[in-house]
């Protein structure tokens, strides 16, 4: 196999963890909407916890598309 | 024309400055942090040099900064952090004004490079460790015991906090530097659909083809802007969380 193509195949399997991000941001953002939605009053303290939790979950898929580019361009 | 990684590279502005055989050139990342620092500074002296009972926007803003990360220590860390509070606002404006300040074109983002990020984390840590260490003693390394785990369990329990406490400087350095850097790469590549859109040949629809990667590009610097605001958040948040441990320890 030529090494562009390799490289093209890992950077590819590189970004498989987003799938999971996927699922885990679809979560927190069905259990912050459906917790709000049951008690609209406590919107405010959670709206904090809600944030850390995407950012969180946010930077694993952030960890992958480096990882991928790092394949990529190096 | 410039590839979309091109806009992370340091050019040295005042070369040939060495300190012991060190390379201190004054580089466009320094130029940034400068203009960071003189601006965060700045605004805050002017907003507060005219204190009024009734504040006007300046002054507003800058409260409302105050209030931002008082709020945040009250919470995570409790009355005693106050006295860390200097140094959480200060890490919270750095950071926040490297973010904001890199969302302006031709700007440089100094919070995408790792050697930056991991330099505050490691300052934090080493300042933790310390700090810990002379206020607790010996008493600071029960931190790696949890309480309520029998005897037994401590042989797995203890080394996976050491790792637990040893990888935070790691993560907390790289969370911001690579959402910084994978924000400002993914805005550079759909700014180059767009060129490499209106280049193709398709008897003019290319001109209006190319338009819908630069409207795609407004609703990513939305989301950039979002981020790094956030990201500012999350790093301050996470530093609180850890000087807890040089406040209290549980017995």
């Amino acid at each position: 196999m030529e090494l562009e193509a390799a490289k093209l195949i890992g950077a590819a399997l590189a970004l498989l963890p987003i799938a999971g991000v996927g699922i885990g941001l679809g979560m927190i953002f069905s259990s912050y909407n459906e917790a709000v939605g049951r008690n609209p009053s406590s919107a405010e303290i959670l709206e904090k916890k809600f944030l850390l939790t995407f950012a969180l979950t946010e930077a694993l898929a952030i960890f992958a598309l480096v990882i991928a580019f790092m394949i990529m361009f190096s | 024309m410039a590839g979309p990684i091109d806009q992370f590279v340091i050019v040295p502005l005042v070369e040939d400055i060495s300190i012991a055989g060190y390379d201190l050139s004054f580089t466009n990342s320094s130029l940034w942090m400068v203009i960071a620092a003189v601006t965060s500074i700045g605004f805050l002296t002017y907003a507060m040099k005219h204190k009024s009972l009734v504040p006007g926007r300046f002054q507003m803003f800058s409260e409302m900064i105050y209030q931002f990360v008082a709020g945040m220590i009250r919470e995570n860390i409790g009355n005693k952090g106050r006295e860390y509070f200097p140094l959480v606002f200060t890490i919270f404006m750095f950071v926040l004004m490297g973010n904001m300040l890199g969302m302006l074109p031709y700007s440089f983002t100094y919070t995408s490079h790792i050697i930056v990020t991991a330099t505050l984390a490691a300052f934090l840590f080493a300042l933790i460790f310390i700090v810990g260490i002379a206020r607790h003693g010996a008493h600071f390394f029960s931190l790696f015991v949890p309480p309520g785990v029998p005897p037994i369990m401590m042989i797995l329990i203890v080394p996976l906090e050491v790792i637990s406490f040893i990888v935070r400087p790691i993560t907390l350095s790289v969370r911001l530097f690579a959402n910084m850097m994978a924000g400002h790469i993914v805005l550079k590549v759909f700014a180059g659909f767009s060129v490499a859109l209106a280049s193709l040949n398709l008897g003019g629809a290319q001109y209006i083809a190319s338009l819908v990667p630069a409207f795609f590009n407004v609703a990513l610097f939305a989301l950039e802007f979002l981020v790094a605001f956030l990201q500012a958040y999350v790093f301050t948040l996470l530093t609180c969380i850890y000087l807890k441990d040089t406040v209290e320890i549980h017995h």
